[in-house]
């Protein structure tokens, strides 16, 4: 691994800041389905089937997501070994710093597990059907499959949550990576502040879709 | 009786140091690589020689008892360091600082020493501006200056209250490149046991590693001690808890003669104590002074119903206040030096006008100073007419922006808030002037063992000016020691590496864990501490601001009775193998308890006052210090001879060649 | 007032320690936290045990002898406050207090609640100096104007004592606040620049060798700080070191 404690940390930043350009991008088109089928169909089929998006930006897109949980795990695990073997009894980590940049591990994990789970829902279903029945191209199929996913009330359940945690993660992950890699504070607050509205719209645009979704079902 | 020889070189004094630099040996690159030189304590002095003869070549270890070189306690001095750099433009000059620091010292110091000192003091602000020191500064980019204390020009480089701190931390980090570089070896956790001789020289110590308990021995061809000064001697001082005298003492019992060691600074501004559980003593900045106004109530009825709670000090009327430094120095007020201002406060306590729960504490009244400033804003503000709360919430703005950070650590210890009532104060032992007698070399009575900083007697005479010990401490380290210590070595090179084995070590080692022992096989009836509060008492009591022939007497017997009782009677928990604070206090406590009766032996024996030594029988009609310059105009250094009482007296006559002794007077 | 103590107690780095409780008496409120300790101690010298051992020296909150963990705070309750500096009259009477050591692999227990912090001293060593020879003759002090801001932002750095607070409180462990501090110091003057490259490869270098965490930003560092080093100075070193790395 990175002999650098710092070089750790950039890799952690750069593919966490990566991962919410990704994440900006995956809005945007998801938002295309509450407002129009025909443009979501047009640009999932286009994400879809595109050679550079499919054979280059998703190779990319995976392997930022695995050093991304790969490194927060090595990193959790040196962190730990970092305190020693006897911790405190009494623990006063309440009184100056919040819960939420502490667990960062708690967050990411089930962030981690959700996208396993969205990707047995939605990946896994592409790859089956593009690869393995090698079915014809249908460019209307999408809307309807991401619909109908949203049906059951614990799905859509399953998908807010996860998407609380991912605001939370967000939210000290992203300013984290500020100042990981060491932005400038003449500007760094009003980054920070972006930072910190990101990371709160983004996933409520997602809890919203979801929920849009769920209360309207395919007729 | 022997005569001591300063070596101070023949010649006009300001060409002296030149002139004596290019006089001594040297040793040549290649030679010092084969010579070793040990350093005791880590300083302002301590780390700055180390630095400085690490790089020239020279292999040195360092020691220090805390866990770090850092933490010495040169890092506390708070005000600033002085050098006639005469960036002000204000008239200042090698001469002036020379002059002032030798009238400040009540001239007891010697004049070549001091001019050396004045000399190199420049020097001082460049070497830490080019180790990355932050001084300061002006808007133009330019180092700013202060004044200080018993001075009419600005000469004081600060780094806001901490110039301390800044100035170590530039020696430390000027260490740790040799550290780096393998030129010195650092030792934490050290401490120095004793002084081993061989042939009449030092050449090496015994030390303990305070965590493993080990007895070690460690050789050299010199050995610095640079360990400070014995103010803790008092029990309460504003010294760090671990200030101690051992290294100096045990060098004083295998030869070195002990200077002045009844010169001891004792501080006007200082927190009060609180309580018989006090530890230590906390420095209010002399700075204070400036706007700070001393005083006690007038009426001994008043002065009664404060300290039992039913008055507060701003219900006093103003007549009914006594501001006494001013009734008695007019021409300087409350900016007399430390000295006076000390014992005017401890003389009006005495006569029972003292404002706390014990008595001994008076108030600096910062009330009409913020009225002052208050009343200035409001006019520059155009608020002609602002009635007094205004007037009073601009000053205290003002008086915060000058005095913050001190007004709020004094709230954080005495829970009182200083811009509503004023601070309360008390005089506390706050550094040693005396120390071990050096040459001009900075070499005591054993050749090969020299002593700098404050651990030496040599610079401030009888009383110390603000900002002069940061300033000794880096002069001696940086660029006294490091060419002086050469001419000694010179006559070295040939000796190879001090062989530790020798019959000398074995002696010295043997002692030391004798003395361990012996500690340890006390009766246990009373802690360290206890005896260190007793000494501390007697001291304080009867070696403090005010002495005199018969309590100085009962001073020596009753020390010497102490002592007796504490080697029998001492209860040291644990074991001397292992980490154990108890003994390590133990061991400090056992050599305070000798030199609390030099101490006052030679108090005794200077039957004058003069600076911080002020002797009851000598003074004048409206009770200021007498100075008999006729019969001791002497340094008294003491040679140890088996009891600190039986300590034979040598003098240094002072010479001044330059000056012309007067009676310092701030009427 | 009366206290309830529970201190960790250990004899030396090989053995276990545990903690062992105290009931004090007669407590001022005027006591400074370690004057509490020491009538601790004298209460068990007199009973023929050991003290507790503990670090201190200065008592006037500069030297950063001082440590502890006080009910899981570092330095206490109070902020910008060093244990030695820390009053009774910050509790109550009938008060519980819990004193650990600080707790990092990096700073191995040495006895009761002395730590071994000489990692600091390490970190320092590797290159938090400026190369200029003390026996030189360097340049007139007012040769090279620094601007106020950068002498000022310097000083707020080299502010820091060293004490290991953040170390404590860092939920990993870690020496970032310590060491950017000191990079500060030296990166904001034009005295430090010349080296500025190698001292952070260098400085950042040995702090990872002495096995302290990753920092994680979670701020607890400069909120536990008691000289409020603050956390640009960790955005500061991030930045010097990219750039350091960058450069090669």
């Amino acid at each position: 691994m990175l002999s650098s404690s710092l070089l750790r940390k950039l890799v952690m930043a750069l593919s966490g800041l990566f991962l919410i350009t990704f994440l900006s991008l995956h809005l945007a088109i998801n938002l295309a389905s509450v407002f129009s089928v025909e443009l979501y169909n047009e640009w999932s089929h286009f994400m879809g089937y595109n050679k550079i998006v499919q054979l280059i930006m998703q190779p990319i897109l995976i392997a930022g997501v695995i050093v991304h949980f790969v490194m927060g795990f090595v990193l959790e695990i040196q962190n730990r070994a970092a305190r020693g073997v006897q911790g405190y009894a009494v623990k006063g980590s309440g009184t100056n710093s919040s819960w939420i940049s502490r667990n960062m591990i708690i967050s990411g994990a089930v962030v981690l597990a959700f996208i396993g789970l969205h990707m047995y829902d939605f990946w896994l279903h592409e790859m089956e059907y593009k690869y393995v029945e090698q079915l014809p191209v249908d460019t209307e199929r999408y809307y309807d499959f991401t619909v109908a996913k949203f049906a059951t009330l614990g799905r859509t359940l399953i998908y807010s949550v996860s998407f609380v945690l991912l605001a939370m993660h967000l939210y000290h992950g992203f300013a984290s990576s500020m100042q990981t890699i060491g932005l400038d504070n003449k500007y760094g607050k009003a980054i920070q502040a972006f930072a910190k509205i990101f990371s709160i719209a983004v996933p409520a645009g997602f809890i919203f879709i979801a929920l849009f979704h769920h209360l309207n079902p395919l007729q | 009786m022997a005569t001591l020889d300063s070596k101070v070189p023949k010649g006009p004094l300001a060409e002296k140091w030149s002139k004596h630099k290019n006089d001594i040996k040297l040793v040549n690159p290649a030679n010092k690589r084969n010579i070793d030189i040990i350093v005791v304590g880590t300083g302002l002095a301590g780390a700055s020689a180390s630095a400085t003869l690490a790089e020239l070549g020279y292999n040195v270890k360092t020691f220090c008892y805390q866990d770090s070189p850092r933490r010495a306690h040169s890092i506390a001095a708070q005000g600033g360091v002085n050098a006639a750099k005469n960036y002000q433009g204000d008239g200042d000059s090698v001469y002036r600082l020379f002059y002032d620091t030798i009238k400040g010292g009540d001239y007891r110091s010697r004049e070549a020493n001091v001019h050396r000192l004045a000399e190199v003091s420049t020097n001082i602000i460049d070497q830490c501006v080019a180790q990355g020191v932050p001084f300061a500064r002006e808007y133009g980019g330019l180092l700013d200056n202060r004044s200080f204390g018993g001075v009419q020009v600005s000469r004081t480089f600060y780094a806001k209250g901490q110039t301390g701190q800044q100035l170590l931390l530039g020696a430390y980090s000027a260490m740790n490149r040799q550290i780096q570089r393998g030129k010195i070896k650092s030792y934490t956790r050290h401490e120095m046991m004793d002084l081993v001789l061989v042939d009449g020289k030092a050449r090496g110590i015994i030390a303990r590693d305070l965590v493993s308990g080990e007895i070690e021995r460690h050789g050299a061809h010199a050995v610095v001690l640079a360990t400070g000064g014995y103010g803790n001697v008092f029990f309460l001082s504003t010294y760090c808890m671990g200030a101690n005298v051992m290294a100096a003492w045990r060098a004083h019992r295998r030869g070195a003669y002990f200077a002045n060691p009844c010169f001891t600074q004792i501080h006007p501004t200082c927190i009060p104590v609180s309580g018989d559980h006090q530890s230590k003593l906390t420095l209010m900045s002399e700075s204070l002074r400036n706007d700070g106004r001393i005083w006690v109530p007038k009426n001994l009825e008043d002065a009664k119903a404060i300290r039992e709670g039913r008055l507060k000090p701003v219900q006093i009327a103003e007549e009914d206040r006594d501001y006494f430094l001013e009734r008695r120095y007019p021409a300087f007020g409350n900016l007399v030096p430390r000295d006076v201002a000390s014992r005017a406060a401890k003389e009006r306590c005495d006569a029972g006008h003292g404002v706390n729960k014990t008595g001994e504490a008076v108030y600096l009244d910062f009330d009409s100073a913020i009225m002052r400033y208050g009343r200035e804003k409001a006019n520059t503000s155009g608020l002609k007419d602002a009635d007094d709360k205004t007037v009073r919430a601009l000053g205290e703005k003002i008086v915060e922006a000058k005095y913050g950070n001190l007004f709020q650590m004094y709230e954080k210890i005495a829970d009182e808030n200083p811009y509503k009532t004023p601070m309360k104060i008390y005089p506390a032992v706050h550094y040693a002037m005396g120390g071990l007698w050096v040459d001009y070399n900075l070499m005591t009575t054993i050749p090969g063992c020299y002593a700098a900083g404050e651990a030496n007697f040599s610079d401030h005479g009888a009383n110390r000016l603000g900002a002069s010990a940061l300033m000794q401490g880096l002069a001696d380290g940086y660029f006294v020691l490091p060419y002086t210590i050469g001419d000694y070595l010179a006559d070295d090179i040939q000796t190879g590496a001090i062989d530790t084995q020798s019959a000398e070590f074995d002696q010295a080692e043997k002692a030391v864990r004798e003395k361990l022992e012996r500690l340890m096989s006390g009766s246990g009836t009373h802690s360290v501490d206890y005896y260190h509060k007793k000494l501390g008492k007697i001291m304080w009591n009867k070696c403090g601001m005010s002495r005199n022939a018969k309590e100085l007497q009962e001073a020596i017997d009753e020390i010497a009775a102490l002592r007796k009782d504490f080697y029998k009677n001492v209860r040291i928990p644990g074991s001397a193998d292992t980490k154990n604070q108890e003994l390590e206090k133990a061991g400090r406590v056992a050599d305070f308890l000798e030199l609390g009766e030099l101490f006052a032996l030679d108090a005794l024996n200077r039957n004058e006052s003069c600076g911080g030594h002020f002797r009851e029988e000598c003074q004048t009609e409206d009770g200021e210090a007498l100075r008999d310059d006729e019969n001791y105009r002497y340094v008294a250094a003491w040679e140890f001879k088996g009891e600190p009482k039986d300590a034979v007296l040598h003098k240094e006559e002072l010479v001044y060649e330059n000056i012309e002794l007067k009676t310092r007077s701030y009427k | 007032m009366k206290i309830h103590l529970k201190v960790w107690r250990q004899q030396n780095a090989q053995s276990k320690g545990y903690f062992e409780s105290y009931d004090l008496d007669h407590i001022e409120p005027d006591m400074s936290f370690l004057e509490m300790l020491d009538v601790l101690n004298e209460s068990l010298i007199d009973q023929g045990k050991e003290p507790v051992e503990f670090d201190h020296d200065c008592r006037e909150g500069i030297c950063g002898m001082c440590s502890m963990v006080i009910n899981g705070k570092p330095h206490g309750p109070q902020k910008l406050t060093t244990t030695c500096q820390l009053h009774m009259r910050s509790f109550k009477d009938g008060d519980s207090i819990t004193i650990e050591p600080f707790r990092a692999k990096a700073f191995p227990v040495i006895k009761d609640l002395i730590v071994d912090r000489s990692a600091f001293d390490r970190i320092q060593q590797s290159g938090g100096y400026i190369s200029v020879n003390t026996s030189g003759r360097p340049v007139d002090a007012n040769a090279i104007p620094i601007e106020k801001e950068s002498a000022d932002a310097s000083f707020n750095a080299a502010t820091c004592i060293g004490c290991g607070a953040c170390v404590a409180a860092c939920k990993n462990a870690s020496a970032m606040l310590f060491t950017s501090a000191k990079v500060s110091q030296y990166a904001l003057l034009p005295q430090g620049r010349v080296e500025a490259n190698t001292r952070v490869l260098n400085m950042v270098k040995q702090m990872d060798l002495e096995g302290f965490g990753n920092c994680t930003n979670t701020g607890a560092c400069e909120i536990e700080c008691p000289k409020g080093i603050s956390l640009e100075n960790i955005a500061r070193l991030n930045r010097e070191y990219l750039g350091a790395v960058a450069k090669g």
